[in-house]
């Protein structure tokens, strides 16, 4: 290392938090604006932060789910070839815990964010939102979460608590 | 007592050397290891016509194809949901070959352009920018040798019998590689963190757009934006062209192919650090956020699968490696932890880096438990296995760091065992 960057890298450390010191980079960066943010942050905070406009009910959702999922998660969520989504409750604890979207997920809002930005496997980022707010809901009333008619949006997702929620410490904490 | 004394002192029990006498015996030249002999008179064959000319991108000799890794598998239907191993007993010294980088990707491994790809920073900032990677090129960099293991490496050691395994098998995901890039604190007091900021949210450009969220005091710590692996590009199965690399904590964090970083105040709570790389309890508590990876070593030969020709002497070697910091020593057993030598270190020991370690063993050819057990520079000591596995959940297979034992049998096969 330069005795230059061990400089930079010294002052970095000790001003870092603090207000920004001139000379740490170039500066290069290229501004972004509001529009380009937003169409890159695909980001779902658990508090709701980032859900986008749309909705969806696990009655719709169950289409959804036939056509994009079933095909690797299996009929009703288990018994696919790749992760079971549904069931396990209580299991834990036991000799063979299974951990699912029911039986284990902290938050709702997680659901939502994968789905937009993993799934289907084969064609992610192939969803509407309102597909992805009803397979989001089908996924949970299979799980006995919610009903069946409970529409789901950016307002209600956030709000939906999930079984296993208060079973999480954080090992971490900033 | 003498230099040449604690030469030929045993260690510790079952055949154990002084960790010192390889370096005495050549001073003394009075040990034979069990190495051919010099060849004979003839010339060999490729003394006697010239070489093969310069070519533009080297490649090991034809006779290391063996060498490869291992243990590739992929979620059933998929090819890219899955791992491949570093072959670590085919291995030595602390670097690992990038080509022979462990593996493990969500959704594949993407064909970036290098051209089109951007590093956007945004949320709780002043100004929320975007740097090409030519951009980049230009900020100042520094390099690191440093290990990245996967949170799940060794997790096959959960199974209530030990399954026949070799060591790549077994502890294969983990690597350690020079890596090259920006300090991310330098980007991110460019693009002016606000107050209230506690965390980032790092995204590749996979399809799983594999997402952590990351404190910020690691990111000001020693987070970096590395671009260079080895000394060349980072490879694709790497995070080509840039990576986050957080050094000593779960591989999983040091999101490859990033492409977005979000400032925030609190994590996002993705699937990737909630339903997997969280550890569940056996009270059916999870801990989430269970980031440094715990000091562990393994003897990588002789190791499970490889054999033991015939009695004699021989040098026990292996890696261990801390996410909290430098390893400080470690130490090897001949006889199933009954008793335990210290093992000679390869220089240098570097923070958060895999250290090389070797010792004498004459093997008397009976059968002999080997283990090792590193310490850190903080004093914590790689568990057993029993302890480790205490509290778990049934199946709780993130940060399994015990001490791993290779029974040699009479034979000379070495084999995994617990004890
Ligand atoms: C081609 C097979 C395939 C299809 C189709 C598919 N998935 Fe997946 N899914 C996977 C694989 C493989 C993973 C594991 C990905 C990884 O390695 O992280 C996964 C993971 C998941 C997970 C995370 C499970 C957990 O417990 O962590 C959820 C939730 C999920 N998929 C939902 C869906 C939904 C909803 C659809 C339909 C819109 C869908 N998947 C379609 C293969 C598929």
């Amino acid at each position: 290392m330069s005795m230059f960057n061990r400089w930079l890298i010294t002052l970095l450390y000790l001003t870092a938090g603090t207000t920004l010191q001139a000379g740490e980079g170039p500066s290069l960066g290229t501004p972004l604006s509001a529009g380009e943010v937003a169409a890159a942050d695909i980001t779902v905070m658990p508090d709701g932060e980032g859900l986008p406009t749309g909705s969806g009910t696990a009655k719709t959702g169950t289409s959804v789910y036939l056509a994009n999922c079933m095909a690797c998660h299996g009929e009703k969520g288990t018994g696919g070839i790749n992760d079971t989504l549904v069931g396990g409750h209580g299991s834990l604890t036991s000799d063979r815990p299974q951990k699912t979207i029911g039986s284990f997920w902290p938050y709702a809002t997680t659901l939502f964010d994968y789905v937009r930005r993993a799934m289907p496997y084969q064609t992610p980022g192939s969803l509407a939102n309102d597909e992805i707010y009803a397979v989001t809901a089908y996924l949970l009333y299979l799980n006995d979460i919610i009903d069946q008619d409970k529409e789901l949006n950016a307002e209600t997702l956030p709000e939906v608590k999930m079984p296993n929620h208060d079973n999480f410490v954080w090992a971490y904490s900033p | 007592m003498t230099d040449k004394d604690f030469e030929m002192t045993p260690a510790a029990g079952n055949g154990l050397m002084d960790r010192r006498m390889f370096l005495g015996a050549t001073a003394a030249g009075g040990i034979s290891m069990l190495v051919a002999q010099p060849a004979a008179a003839n010339r060999p064959a490729w003394t006697q016509t010239p070489g093969k000319g310069m070519n533009s991108y080297g490649s090991p000799s034809r006779f290391e194809t063996d060498v490869q890794r291992v243990g590739i598998g992929s979620q059933a239907g998929t090819v890219g949901s899955g791992a491949s191993r570093t072959p670590l007993e085919q291995l030595n010294g602390v670097i690992t070959p990038s080509g022979l980088h462990f593996e493990r990707h969500h959704n594949g491994i993407p064909d970036i352009d290098p051209d089109q790809h951007k590093l956007l920073i945004h949320g709780l900032v002043d100004r929320p920018l975007s740097f090409s990677l030519e951009t980049l090129d230009r900020y100042p960099m520094t390099s690191r040798i440093q290990f990245l293991e996967c949170s799940g490496n060794s997790g096959a050691l959960l199974s209530p019998t030990p399954m026949p395994r070799t060591c790549a098998q077994l502890h294969g995901l983990v690597a350690a590689s020079e890596w090259t890039g920006v300090p991310l604190a330098i980007l991110l007091e460019e693009a002016g963190v606000k107050p209230e900021a506690r965390w980032l949210v790092a995204e590749g450009a996979d399809a799983a757009m594999m997402s952590r969220s990351v404190p910020l005091d690691k990111a000001f710590d020693d987070a970096l934006l590395a671009l260079y692996q080895n000394g060349e590009r980072i490879r694709p199965s790497n995070g080509y062209p840039m990576r986050l690399f957080l050094p000593g904590w779960e591989g999983n964090m040091s999101v490859k192919w990033l492409h977005r970083i979000k400032v925030t105040s609190e994590p996002a709570m993705t699937k990737d650090e909630t339903s997997k790389y969280s550890d569940l309890l056996s009270d059916g508590t999870a801990q989430l956020f269970t980031f440094p990876m715990g000091v562990k070593s393994v003897i990588t030969n002789p190791s499970g699968g490889l054999n033991m020709s015939k009695p004699g002497l021989y040098q026990i070697t292996g890696l261990a490696w801390s996410g909290a910091g430098r390893i400080n020593r470690v130490e090897v057993s001949a006889d199933g932890g009954k008793s335990w030598a210290q093992a000679a270190l390869d220089q240098p020991v570097l923070t958060k880096n895999l250290t090389r370690f070797r010792t004498p063993w004459r093997w008397n050819g009976a059968p002999a438990t080997l283990m090792s057990r590193a310490v850190d520079e903080h004093g914590s000591v790689q568990p057993t296995r029993e302890s480790l596995m205490a509290g778990r959940a049934k199946g709780a297979f993130y940060h399994y760091n015990a001490i791993q034992a290779w029974r040699v049998g009479e034979n000379g096969e070495v084999g995994n065992v617990y004890v």
